[in-house]
């Protein structure tokens, strides 16, 4: 998967179990940095790891690496956006790459305001 | 080195990952770490040229420091290896110490410790992967170069972990001319065991050298090669070892780049800090986790990693055509052969390689490395590939009737 926002790499180095299918992404609900992921600050953005399924991928945008990391302390995915600045004209690449993320259980859903 | 150094060029904003990696990366993505030079088998391309213990070898104390360091760097996973890392003493504690500090484990062993009681414990261990090596479908390709025996062994550490009920583990092959036709054989055999198949390109580092010649697959084994990864490569891993193979025409799936000491790096038993697993060269060491600074100071500001960390500009491989596809190879590929690092990969699918073989110098001699940790003595199940072992007579009339006889 390559786009703008978002390189996943292929599992050529050793995909782990599969995890069951994550719900679709809907940016009006509350999301957060899933627990099984770390997220390591790089030059070009940020690296993400799933301990889980062991699935890395490269977030290229620092805005997108601060909106990753504050979707917890907001009670939206659109809030989120807002609150970290993200450009009108970019929101719909923002959303698609979170919805992306979402799907490769980057980002999970939280129930807690 | 000389006082002028040009100016190394600034990283680019944004553009294509391949591009940002080039310039490297705060914490290596792919570590490997070899635990110990001890080894109970003597393969014949052994790339760490392993099999005795070095007794500077890193403490039990000392590798949990590094794994605490690796732990702050967020180094989320390590290869380990060796030798046989299995052999070490503390290995399974290292293995319990690394999970617990957020490093995940992908460890290679040839299954010599991998009776029922650990391939139950692996089983019920999150964050660890094994891989079996193996480097023939079949017993009688397989010990000719692992040793007699190898291939018994690794499968009956096959059947334990299936037998265990642990998932995904792997299946690692080397790829040689003399297995190159049994890829769908190694399928069908790791399949039976419900495990995942992982193959990887043979490099002419350490005892690889001595076979390179011998056993690197030939032209036409490439191309059958690289047939066959686009029709199966996607249930295939390769640790992405294969992008020479790009020049072909299809990008093969993952980083088709050399990552020594851009995102690759290697620390070895003794803890010294290589470009990458394939370079074990006082050429390509850029420190060593003993030092002050550790691994962080080594990986961060080594004068070595500076320097690979630049985009290729010169030399005869970036007027080619193919470049963007496969970057001019394996590096190490090139240096153990005495090719320069700015040409062609010796194994070149374009023919490049095979000409600059040719118009090596007669008199070069390819640099070897300074660190052999081989058997010196005979090894039990020796490999056969380079002949049998000459033993000495029992007797001395046995092999002259007048050996050992002074006539005077």
């Amino acid at each position: 998967m390559r786009g703008v926002l978002i390189d996943a790499v292929p599992s050529t180095n050793g995909a782990g179990p599969a995890v069951q299918a994550a719900p679709a992404f809907d940016a009006e609900l509350r999301w957060r940095r899933a627990r099984s992921v770390a997220l390591r600050p790089e030059p070009f953005g940020a690296l993400v790891y799933h301990f889980g399924n062991r699935k890395l991928s490269f977030l290229k945008s620092k805005t997108l690496v601060a909106v990753v990391e504050a979707l917890g302390e907001h009670p939206s995915a659109e809030a989120t956006l807002t609150a970290c600045g993200v450009p009108d004209a970019q929101r719909g690449a923002y959303v698609k790459a979170l919805a992306d993320l979402a799907r490769s259980q980057m980002i999970e859903r939280r129930d807690t305001p | 080195m000389t006082a002028v150094l040009p100016e190394r060029p600034a990283r680019p904003t944004g553009g294509r990952l391949i591009d940002q990696f080039e310039y490297g990366l705060d914490a290596p993505i792919c570590l490997t770490w070899e635990l110990t030079y001890a080894c109970n088998l003597a393969c014949v391309h052994c790339l760490s040229s392993s099999g005795r213990r070095d007794p500077r070898e890193l403490s039990t104390a000392e590798a949990e420091a590094v794994i605490d360091e690796l732990q702050r760097m967020q180094v989320f996973y390590v290869n380990v290896g060796g030798g046989e890392p299995t052999v070490r003493p503390d290995f399974w504690h290292l293995l319990d110490y690394a999970i617990g500090h957020d490093v995940g484990v992908k460890f290679s062993t040839n299954g010599v410790k991998l009776d029922k009681r650990r391939a139950a414990q692996l089983a019920a261990t999150d964050y660890v992967d094994v891989q079996i090596s193996l480097d023939g479908a079949t017993a009688e390709v397989n010990d000719r170069v692992r040793g007699a025996g190898s291939f018994a062994t690794a499968t009956r550490a096959l059947e334990n972990l299936a037998e265990a009920g642990m998932e995904d583990f792997k299946v690692s092959v080397v790829v040689t001319r003399e297995n190159a036709g049994q890829l769908d054989q190694f399928k069908a055999l790791t399949d039976s065991f419900g495990a995942q198949l992982r193959i990887t390109r043979l490099r002419p580092s350490g005892r690889g050298a001595d076979v390179w010649d011998q056993l690197h697959p030939t032209q036409a084994q490439q191309r059958e090669l690289y047939t066959w990864l686009l029709a199966n490569g996607d249930d295939v891993l390769t640790g992405d070892s294969f992008f020479h193979l790009s020049a072909f025409g299809e990008a093969l799936p993952g980083l088709n780049l050399c990552g020594a000491g851009r995102v690759v790096c290697l620390i070895d038993p003794v803890g010294d800090v290589y470009a990458c697993p394939f370079a074990i060269h006082e050429n390509f060491l850029a420190g060593n986790v003993r030092d002050e600074g550790g691994f962080q100071r080594v990986w961060q500001s080594s004068e070595l990693f500076a320097d690979l960390r630049s985009p290729q500009t010169g030399g005869a491989c970036t007027k080619c055509a193919h470049f963007d596809a496969c970057r001019g190879g394996c590096m190490a590929a090139k240096f153990f052969t005495g090719l320069p690092l700015d040409g062609p990969d010796p194994e070149c699918v374009q023919g490049y390689g095979e000409t600059a073989l040719a118009a090596r110098d007669l008199e070069l001699i390819a640099p070897r490395s300074h660190v052999d940790h081989s058997h010196t003595g005979p090894v039990r199940g020796q490999p056969t590939l380079l002949g049998m072992p000459a033993l000495p007579p029992a007797k001395a009339c046995d092999e002259s009737p007048l050996a050992g006889l002074d006539l005077r």
